[in-house]
């Protein structure tokens, strides 16, 4: 009847987990508690959870992503705090089954969870109103792969207090994630989930593909579109050719899990390389999907805080595209120890190394923009800065790694763990925080605090080094990943040092907390409020409305007529709202719970199949085609909005704008 | 904006951009034939990996093949007779080619399951071998692909019944449903040829 579940899945054994549950019950129980008080549960809904408006998506994005930050980093700092411990006699406090769970959590929370929803966040809020559009092509799409990604992540959560999650890092490498050496549910648990956030990530890419190519107001040509978007373009394409892999791959191993078949086990013929070669043709351009869009932010913000235009605009283009092809071209230097022999090898750590020089011109780019500039150090500076700096570091130390043999001597050691991590927070989460800083105001109406900004910038920066640094250290003394344990007198000092980096970070963790909660509090005082919907003078179309934006975006759509469009209206005092209409009605989609129940269904699908509950998978796979079925015969898809609604709306705008004109 | 030459300024703001859908549908086909792709290519990677077990030559049977490849190959005609008469908006003859197409299809599905059946009970399943998990895995996701393609084609002709015209958005539908079912054509030429042709010579 419950397939493999039994009471037993519930590890009430371990205490760190039963601690773990306990809060999230209470916290949790507490937000639902509040949310019925208030009465809210009605206004989330209609206004939220079935909303197809890409601004409201965007928000919840990017909560999803910053609620996976919170899970990943608490797994980050149990790890640093168990290698701090487990020191020649002293076995640390997280036994090897538990730790391996942690890590392969970690990683696999913080580039699905917190890295591609804050990324599809970012693409949702900014790339229609960057390109002079109401929304996004498909925003029943749009809706339905948010709750994807959603219902990805509860399943990873569910893992922890029913079950287990995989103990085979967050690539789930074969053979040790066959059914032969890892025999329960963990693995089960990373498949479903991947596989569920994988079909929102895909649609999403399809989305903002067509968006971009469709959509774009007119006058817009490739060349005159922001950099921002540009790079969403590139990302998406990404997606779109690289996540197809990813799920063969992980279906293949499920079925060698489920149905016994012999893609990668060790019998029977199977290849584990073929995996390995599968899941990096997608891993690779995956890393470039994450902190493409990041170069993309600060190619918006630098200028905007230089107070000049982007240097050397067609550079940044061509380099972008440049690095989303040569992205394709090197995933072999993820196992170079495979064996393929000195030309293939030769030929990866090449183009490898070649990908350094279009990342060079876009650095040099941005050091040129602020150049006898007139640089405002606002907080996003602070994170665009820091950025160039620390992903220099990775970047040069990636280059070390794709000489092959410099590579026998690296791989699978701490200092491979130095450099990812030197690029993905050092560009991947510097560039989403400093486009958070950015585009808040836009989104909210308000200002997010600076002095908090900084000093959570600080922390990050500091911290990173800290935690890091050490590292790499020891990754050149030969520590290999994964270690739950050692005994090298040598390492100890170095380990702690990395604990206190992770300590650092725990408190720039708490300051962007605060940051957020003293800009919720002080949203009201009239420095912090966003009038104009401009508050950085600055210079694409999304700062030509209103913050934050009606839900058409655009009562009038924007006549584009350079680079950097609403930059040249305000130098050529066009008004680009051509505020006073006249208006027309505005055709607009219609709030949809399909997305929500096809969501719903899956996530049942997805917990039976981990637990073999064949009739419920059943249930949760008809719920999920009958949803879609009943999506597709729904007529009632559409609305408009009657031009006096839009004229009201806009002229209520313009009163605030004059109002703040003549103060 | 009396200085502005290069934007059309025909007084009319709203989008006229035509629906994305087609086109939106079209890339996503792209992506799924990435799938095939990379199904393709585990294939070719496993194919000689028999592990003491039977190979394609042992197993394939070319004229069960041939009926299976025709009746894929007719039903994408039937389809196309199907949109010319979405065109015409003669929407009893679309519902009539549709339901031939789907008759098509079924016995394609169908066939494909008898031999998979047939296979199966000779102890040559997909865990025989690697190279029995690739067949079975490549041949059988395009074989679901079809089946999705049988239930998108019931659908059209229940919410076809009972109208009398053919709206943009049916139209849209018909349209995708169309690349689909010409795509998965086109998927199964490559398995025909690459998977059992191949296997035979």
């Amino acid at each position: 009847m419950l397939g493999r579940l039994s009471l037993s899945a519930i590890p009430l054994d371990v205490p760190i987990l039963v601690g773990t549950f306990l809060g999230v019950a209470i916290v949790g129980l507490a937000v639902l508690g509040l949310i019925t008080y208030y009465g809210k549960w009605g206004y989330l809904w209609k206004e939220w959870f079935t909303s197809v408006d890409h601004k409201r998506l965007a928000v919840m994005y990017i909560i999803l992503a910053l609620v996976a930050l919170f899970r990943g980093f608490a797994d980050a700092i149990m790890m640093r705090t168990q290698l701090a411990l487990a020191y020649a006699g002293n076995p640390g406090y997280l036994p090897p089954h538990h730790y391996d769970q942690i890590f392969s959590a970690h990683g696999t929370i913080m580039i699905f969870f917190l890295a591609m929803a804050f990324m599809t966040g970012l693409f949702n809020f900014v790339v229609p109103l960057q390109i002079g559009a109401r929304d996004v092509a498909f925003p029943f799409l749009n809706n339905l792969s948010f709750w994807m990604t959603a219902i990805a992540f509860i399943l990873v959560n569910v893992s922890l207090f029913i079950g287990e999650f995989s103990q085979c890092g967050w690539l789930a490498y074969p053979p040790l994630s066959e059914t032969q050496f890892s025999p329960g549910v963990g693995v089960d648990y990373y498949i479903w989930a991947i596989q569920l956030s994988g079909v929102g990530t895909l649609l999403t890419g399809v989305n903002f593909f067509v968006t971009i190519v469709k959509m774009r107001a007119p006058g817009m040509t490739w060349m005159k579109m922001p950099v921002f978007t540009w790079t969403a373009f590139c990302a998406s394409i990404l997606i779109m050719v690289s996540f197809p892999v990813l799920t063969v791959a992980v279906a293949l191993l499920g079925l060698d899990r489920y149905f016994g078949m012999h893609f990668f086990t060790n019998d029977g013929g199977g290849n584990q390389m073929m995996y390995l070669n599968l899941i990096w043709a997608w891993g690779h351009p995956e890393v470039y999907i994450l902190v493409i869009p990041a170069f993309g932010v600060f190619s918006e913000v630098v200028p905007a805080f230089s107070q000049k235009p982007l240097f050397g605009y067609g550079t940044m283009v061509y380099a972008t595209c440049a690095i989303m092809i040569l992205s394709f071209l090197v995933w072999v230097h993820h196992f170079f120890t495979m064996g393929a022999g000195p030309d293939v090898n030769a030929f990866f750590g090449i183009a490898t190394m070649v990908i350094s020089i279009p990342t060079g011109v876009k650095l040099f780019n941005w050091m040129f923009t602020m150049y006898k500039g007139r640089i405002q150090f606002h907080a996003c500076m602070y994170w665009a800065v820091g950025f160039m700096v620390t992903f220099t570091i990775g970047g040069m130390t990636g280059v070390m790694m794709a000489i092959p043999g410099a590579d026998f001597v690296l791989h699978n050691s701490l200092f491979l763990i130095a450099h990812f991590h030197n690029v993905i927070i050092g560009g991947v989460y510097f560039g989403y925080i400093c486009g958070m800083n950015f585009w808040f105001p836009k989104v909210m109406g308000f200002k997010l605090n600076e002095s908090w900004g900084i000093r959570a910038f600080w922390f990050w920066f500091v911290g990173f080094y800290f935690a890091f640094v050490p590292l790499y250290v020891v990754g050149f003394q030969g520590m290999t990943r994964r270690l739950n344990h050692y005994d090298n007198p040598a390492w100890h000092p170095w380990l702690l040092v990395a604990e206190v980096g992770a300590v650092l970070i725990l408190f720039g963790i708490v300051c962007q907390l605060t940051q957020l909660y003293v800009s919720i509090r002080d949203r009201n005082l009239p420095q912090n409020r966003d009038v104009t919907g401009d508050p950085w003078n600055a210079r694409s179309l999304e700062w030509s409305t209103s913050s934050p934006p009606p839900v058409y975006n655009f009562a009038l759509v924007p006549h584009v007529h350079e680079l950097d469009a609403f930059m040249h209206d305000k130098e050529n005092g066009i008004d680009t709202r051509r505020a006073g209409g006249p208006y027309e009605a505005i055709h607009m989609p219609k709030n949809t719970a399909a997305g929500f129940l096809v969501g719903a269904f899956s996530l049942v699908l997805g917990f039976a199949a981990v637990w073999y509950i064949w009739w419920l998978a059943a249930i949760g796979l008809i719920g999920v085609i009958g949803t879609v079925i009943a999506r597709s015969a729904n007529k009632d898809i559409d609305f408009y909005i009657p031009a006096e609604e839009v004229a009201r709306i806009e002229n209520e705008h313009s009163r605030k704008l004059m109002a703040q004109a003549a103060e | 904006m009396a200085h502005d030459t290069t934007v059309p300024t025909s007084g009319h703001d709203e989008h006229h951009h035509e629906s994305p859908v087609v086109f939106g549908f079209w890339v996503y086909l792209m992506t799924d034939c990435i799938i095939f792709g990379s199904l393709f290519a585990a294939f070719a990677v496993l194919r000689n990996q028999f592990n003491g077990g039977p190979s394609g030559h042992e197993l394939f049977e070319l004229s069960g093949l041939g009926l299976e490849t025709a009746l894929l190959l007719v039903s994408s005609i039937t389809y196309g007779f199907g949109m010319i008469a979405a065109h015409k908006n003669e929407i009893s003859k679309v519902i009539m080619w549709l339901g031939v197409t789907f008759l098509l299809g079924l016995g394609f599905v169908g066939l494909e399951v008898n031999e998979f059946a047939h296979m199966i009970h000779e102890g040559a399943g997909p865990d025989r071998s690697a190279f029995l998990s690739a067949f079975f895995t490549l041949v059988s996701t395009h074989g679901l692909h079809v089946t999705c393609g049988l239930i998108w084609i019931v659908t059209l002709i229940v919410q076809l019944m009972g109208t009398t015209e053919i709206p943009e958005r049916m139209m849209n539908k018909l349209t995708c449903l169309s690349l689909f079912w010409h795509f998965l054509d086109i998927v199964w030429i490559c398995v025909f040829t690459y998977v059992y042709l191949a296997s035979m010579i």
